[in-house]
């Protein structure tokens, strides 16, 4: 977080509490401060399109809030009907009908005046997998499969230990270079890459699936992404022509170990 | 007088223009005719025409012939439907039927509740709240029947190989669900047309009996839909193996349940946007005050089914993913994981409306300003769980934005994207709207018991425990792995509703014999309070169209997933803002049906017609044998 900003915004609230401002004040305060903490209160911003929904969640809620009783709706029409009506705000009224267009017209500018950037092209996080796929020979049930070390884990621990330690070697011989050597997705090669790999430091991303899932993506790689997946929008190789089935059970292996997380168990279903 | 001078020159004018047309036509096919291509003029010879053209056209005419002769009847596996398409009909034509039968369905459910309390409290005012609850059900049954023969129709012609599967599975259920079908008639129309004609207990049971057969009907009908995502009871070639396990697949309870709920939420919001259509008509207070209550009853209906409607929710995609892993994800992390975002912004908007609802309903009563205060917290936590709950995983956005966050999702924010934080903040979101109700419940209010201070600090802690619990778990959630997580959700659900019952329990009896320091004033409403009724049934609507593509599109190219695969030319996914144009087109006519409902149910009201008589008598337009009958009838 950006503390600076994150003070400012704490404090003008504070002191519009302590000074028991206008409903008005307050509103077009609170609508004001949320979306600069938004804007310029997080270190890594937030991207424009989250900023949007969030500030459009804000709105209707100050909106919500300030029609929610005769009193405030009062409170907010009563400075509002003054300002149009009454004689002294004429010279305000005048510069605030132009000031409302000129900010729209601003706010085209600043909107078409970006720079040039490669076109979005949106990701799907984790794209439908077939039910089965065939690596060499041999036919995967990627939803009933598993992984055949993993019940190693608990019968031969020192076996286990065996494949993950091959599955490391796997992983530093062929993925590091863009997956990086803490498995963050930050390897030597990111900064040519769009979109960049998936970190599996991340819990959101491993963890939340089976191992099946993984050992698709890692022998088809992006050319055997479906559609929605966008096939061929990004590097990875399609890796059963490279490592054999064991290297890659053995490289799942290491990625959960690595990482502390664990696989996404296989659900039980109560038999209908 | 102008009106009569002018109806008879329409009367001189009309057969003048339909000659003048009728003239203008002929003359128009005669020129056509004479532009047709023609032979130059020979000298007739005693063969047959020999012209190429001739030739040519009887050629074709044989060949066609002999085609036809020669081709073999064979079971076509498609047709096309003009225009839109097969999937975009059948699409439309059964979300059309399904909410005409939801709100068939929940209608009854509601109005024997509200009949009962009639009858046990003995209050007349809600013995016709029932009643007038259920005019709207017998022109809405026509319409749900007529949608329903137009998709079998529709199914038979445009996907016959497909429903001749499903039928060869199902068979043995046709017949029941035609003979509940009857059972349905007979309930409901002897429940609508015999209100005030027989024992009130007598009718609850009539009631009763429609909203049995109506569940049960709901229910054969969700088992064909259910056995197309997740099949059951077949061979891997598709034939039957087990008719009971066919129908009891993996899906079909959770959509039972899921469905149930609901459709009362649904039924009760859209009667709430009857109320609040006839409050915006009305013109005396008495019929404010009315139609006030209604929409209040009706809307309290809606979202008090809908509380537990997540839960229902959370059910049926847990399901899904234990069926398929390939399901699932396609629906939560592939293709439709957006559509969940528009579902999380419509939902945030129904919690925000509901308890902005019940905000302004305190306004109704004198007294309230002692609660006004809470809504501003109240309104905090609201925004919050609606952050959080409509907060993607894998965000839009720039490719500089993308960088600058080091992944497509937000290093602080990304955590927000997961279950975790979108069960604790819907689990948080019904704690708030139930304390919005509480607090609703208990203006005008004072409690006189001897422990009601001692009674508000229980409820407080146990509020205050629930929300930590929910809390806690949630974040506690990140530190397991899935399957652990998933079971959390349980814990969560389960003190939400525990600590929702006790504290009403312990309402029940604080508030026994409050003290009164104002009046309801039904009927002191803005008018702003009725177009949230009015957007609470259309956000309804269109969540129940754009989720109910979900469920029916993660089948993707398959008719029955994995079994019987859709070959037609529709058998892609179509993009998202297709999909969401489709459900708001269905949604609109939705309404514009629902209109016709309205229309017809306030026909029952209006005075009968009465004869003009104000028209002069020497233009006897009727006759003046017709305006002696109006006089003394």
């Amino acid at each position: 977080m950006n503390i600076l900003v994150v003070l400012a915004v704490a404090a003008v609230f504070g002191v519009l509490r302590f000074r028991r401002a206008s409903l008005l004040v307050w509103a077009g305060a609170w609508w004001v401060g949320l979306y600069l903490l938004l804007r310029f209160g997080f270190t890594v911003p937030i991207p424009s399109s989250v900023v949007t929904i969030y500030m459009g969640i804000v709105t209707l809620a100050i909106a919500a809030y300030v029609s929610s009783s005769d009193e405030r709706r009062g409170e907010i029409a009563g400075p509002l009907v003054r300002f149009m009506t009454d004689k002294r705000y004429t010279a305000s009224l005048g510069a605030a009908v132009i000031a409302i267009p000129a900010l729209a017209a601003a706010n085209v500018y600043v909107q078409m005046n970006v720079p040039l950037e490669p076109p979005l092209f949106s990701r799907t996080v984790h794209p439908a997998s077939p039910a089965e796929i065939t690596v060499g020979e041999k036919k995967v049930d990627l939803n009933a499969g598993e992984n055949p070390f993993r019940h190693l884990e608990t019968s031969n621990p020192d076996e286990f230990r065996g494949h993950v330690e091959k599955g490391r070697q796997v992983y530093y011989r062929n993925c590091v270079f863009c997956h990086g050597d803490n498995l963050a997705g930050n390897g030597m090669f990111v900064h040519g890459l769009d979109p960049i790999p998936t970190n599996f430091a991340d819990p959101g991303t491993i963890a939340m699936l089976q191992e099946t899932f993984l050992f698709w993506r890692i022998a088809k790689g992006g050319p055997g992404l479906p559609e929605e997946g966008g096939p061929w929008a990004t590097a990875m190789p399609a890796w059963e022509k490279f490592l054999t089935e064991e290297e890659i059970w053995d490289v799942i292996l290491f990625l959960y170990e690595f990482t502390g997380q664990r696989p996404r168990a296989t659900e039980e279903v109560a038999e209908p | 007088m102008n009106v009569v001078m002018n109806r008879k020159l329409l009367a001189l004018i009309g057969p003048v223009v339909v000659l003048v047309m009728f003239g203008g036509t002929v003359r128009m096919v005669s020129w056509l005719m004479s532009q047709e291509y023609r032979d130059a003029y020979r000298a007739p010879v005693a063969t047959v025409d020999p012209t190429p053209r001739a030739e040519g056209l009887a050629a074709e005419k044989a060949e066609a012939d002999s085609k036809a002769e020669a081709t073999p009847y064979t079971e076509a596996e498609y047709r096309a439907f003009p225009v839109v398409g097969s999937r975009v009909a059948i699409w439309v034509v059964a979300q059309l039927h399904l909410l005409f039968a939801a709100f068939v369905l929940a209608v009854p459910i509601f109005a024997i509740i509200i009949e009962a309390i009639g009858y046990k409290t003995g209050d007349p005012r809600y013995d016709r709240l029932a009643h007038e609850f259920s005019k709207l059900l017998s022109v809405s049954f026509s319409l749900t029947a007529t949608f329903g023969a137009c998709l079998t129709f529709l199914l038979i012609i445009l996907y016959p190989k497909f429903t001749n599967y499903l039928m060869s599975v199902f068979s043995p259920t046709f017949l029941p669900y035609v003979l509940l079908f009857f059972a349905e008639a007979f309930f409901l129309y002897t429940y609508y047309y015999g209100w005030g004609k027989f024992h009130p207990l007598v009718h609850l049971g009539l009631g009763l009996g429609l909203n049995v057969v109506g569940t049960a009907i709901m229910m054969i009908a969700n088992s064909w839909t259910t056995f197309m995502m997740s099949p059951n009871g077949i061979s891997s070639q598709g034939s039957l193996i087990s008719l009971s396990d066919a129908i009891y697949n993996y899906t079909w309870m959770p959509i039972n349940v899921h469905r149930f709920i609901a459709n009362i939420a649904f039924g009760g919001s859209v009667a709430a946007a009857y109320a609040a259509f006839k409050f915006l008509q009305a013109t005396t207070d008495e019929e404010r005050a009315h139609y006030d209550w209604m929409g209040y009853i009706g809307n309290f209906v809606a979202i008090s089914a809908f509380l537990p409607l997540p839960f229902a929710g959370y059910w049926l995609a847990k399901e899904i993913y234990a069926y398929s892993q390939t399901l699932g994800l396609t629906m939560m992390g592939g293709a439709f994981s957006w559509l969940f975002i528009i579902q999380a912004v419509l939902i945030g908007n129904l919690f925000l409306a509901a308890n902005y609802y019940l905000w302004l309903g305190m306004g109704r009563v004198e007294g309230a300003q002692p609660f006004q205060r809470f809504v501003k917290y109240l309104l905090a936590a609201i925004v919050l769980c609606f952050i959080v709950w409509a907060t993607p995983r894998s965000i839009i956005a720039t490719v500089s934005e993308v960088r600058a966050m080091g992944g497509g999702a937000h290093p602080i924010l990304g955590f927000l994207g997961v279950m975790s934080a979108k069960n604790t903040a819907v689990n948080i979101l019904i704690l708030t709207t139930f304390m919005s109700f509480l607090l609703y419940q208990r203006t005008g209010k004072i409690a006189t018991v001897a422990w009601a201070k001692t009674g508000q600090i229980v409820q407080l802690a146990i509020f205050a425990a629930a929300a930590i619990i929910v809390i806690f778990l949630g974040i506690y959630g990140y530190f397991v792995e899935a399957s652990v997580r998933i079971g959390l959700s349980v814990p969560q659900v389960g003190s939400v509703l525990v600590a929702m019952v006790a504290i009403t329990i312990i309402d029940t009896f604080l508030f026994r014999a409050p003290k009164k320091t104002g009046e309801v004033r039904w009927g002191k409403m803005p008018a702003v309070s009725q177009y949230v009724l009015i957007f609470i049934a259309i956000t309804f609507t269109w969540l129940m169209g754009l989720m109910g593509y979900v469920r029916s599109g993660l089948r993707q190219h398959w008719h029955v997933y994995g079994v019987i695969r859709d070959n037609s030319p529709d058998a892609f996914t179509p993009t998202l803002g297709f999909a969401t144009q489709i459900v708001s087109v269905t949604v609109l006519v939705f309404f514009l049906l629902i209109g016709f409902v309205f229309w017809i149910a306030s026909l029952h009201d209006r005075p009968d017609f009465a004869r003009r008589t104000d028209v002069p008598s020497h233009t006897p337009l009727l006759g003046p044998d017709v305006h002696e009958a109006a006089r003394t009838s």
